[in-house]
């Protein structure tokens, strides 16, 4: 989980300390759909994961997200 | 050297490879501005490789990607208000047009290099398919989206895919909608090289002054062998597209592209 707050904290380039597991990741980090398949893109070189993007659908908070990056570990 | 530059797209020649530029924001949209300067371009790109040119290497100035693909505001607004059959002769015709140059790219006599980065989604993608390599800056991602609108790609990526993929990965891209990152398009055989991020200008420019080492006419002749150019596919993929065009559900498609109020809805 910190991984991946500190990844989306560094590429949107938020103060980490500002970022909880259960925000909505778009309203916290002012993303749009495109900011977010970065977001996705750095998580799965990172992890070393493949995550299609429907997997995204509904998913709006990094404590969702993470445990649809660890079914895929 | 500085040969064009234009609304979309710019282009220019030095020491032998010619760089196309794209610069039309947000993402490198493909509408009719940037057709017309394509086109202006594929006529220009034959002129310059009779002249020694040995390279080209296409890229994307803006930093969100190397292509969103077509303009889907603008093929939204042209055909509202227009009879169904009338919009359909207007995209077959448009269609026509962009294939026209992307065969031109296709079967140019030079070694031709996409250099993407980021967002290479629909026609930016087909864009990239057409070039002899591409080379992917770690954080590109690649997609077909267009079945989420209840299309298929219609700038001939689907002969492209079939030509350079196996049927399996070309299947998952169309029928799932879903982006891929640069290392599975390279697993796939799409990408030939995945660089550091912001690296893949510079290494597309490395790799095409390597070219110059090499025998063109050779290297043409290379090429010619081992990338046939599926013409009867690209044009049976114009009429499959058109078919589709007429069906309500791509009219509802674009219009939920177009009034979503996320900047840029490309999440499936």
């Amino acid at each position: 989980m910190d991984e991946i707050l500190n990844l989306a904290a560094a590429h949107f380039k938020v103060p980490r300390e500002k970022l909880t597991p259960d925000d909505d990741f778009f309203k916290m980090l002012g993303i749009d759909s495109l900011q977010a398949l970065e977001l996705l893109t750095r998580l799965e070189n990172h992890f070393h994961v493949e995550l299609p993007d429907y997997e995204l659908q509904g998913v709006s908070d990094f404590r969702t997200l993470a445990g649809r990056i660890q079914a895929r570990l | 050297m500085n040969l064009f530059q234009g609304k979309c797209v710019s282009w220019s020649v030095n020491d032998g490879v010619i760089e196309l530029e794209l610069h039309r924001e947000p993402c490198n949209e493909i509408g009719s501005v940037t057709l017309d300067e394509l086109e202006r371009f594929a006529t220009e790109l034959l002129a310059l490789a009779e002249d020694d040119a040995h390279a080209l290497v296409i890229y994307s100035a803006m930093p969100s990607g190397f292509s969103a693909g077509a303009d889907l505001r603008e093929l939204y607004r042209r055909s509202q208000g227009m009879e169904r059959g009338q919009a359909v002769a207007g995209v077959r015709e448009y269609l026509e047009r962009i294939h026209e140059v992307m065969n031109t790219i296709d079967s140019a006599p030079l070694t031709t290099i996409a250099a993407v980065h980021g967002v290479t989604f629909g026609g930016g993608l087909e864009l990239a398919l057409v070039c002899d390599l591409i080379i992917a800056d770690k954080m590109a991602r690649f997609c077909f989206p267009e079945l989420r609108l209840g299309l298929i790609p219609g700038f001939g990526g689907i002969p492209r895919l079939k030509r350079d993929l196996g049927n399996a990965v070309v299947r998952d891209l169309l029928l799932t909608g879903r982006s891929f990152n640069a290392t599975k398009a390279q697993a796939a055989g799409m990408v030939s090289q995945v660089v550091g991020e912001g690296e893949a200008l510079r290494v597309a420019r490395a790799t095409a002054a390597q070219l110059k080492k090499f025998d063109r006419a050779t290297a043409v002749a290379a090429k010619r062998f081992i990338k046939p150019i599926p013409y009867a596919e690209l044009k049976r993929e114009i009429d499959i597209f058109c078919d589709l065009f007429m069906k309500p559900a791509v009219e509802n498609g674009l219009r939920k592209f177009v009034e979503s109020t996320d900047a840029q809805p490309y999440l499936p």
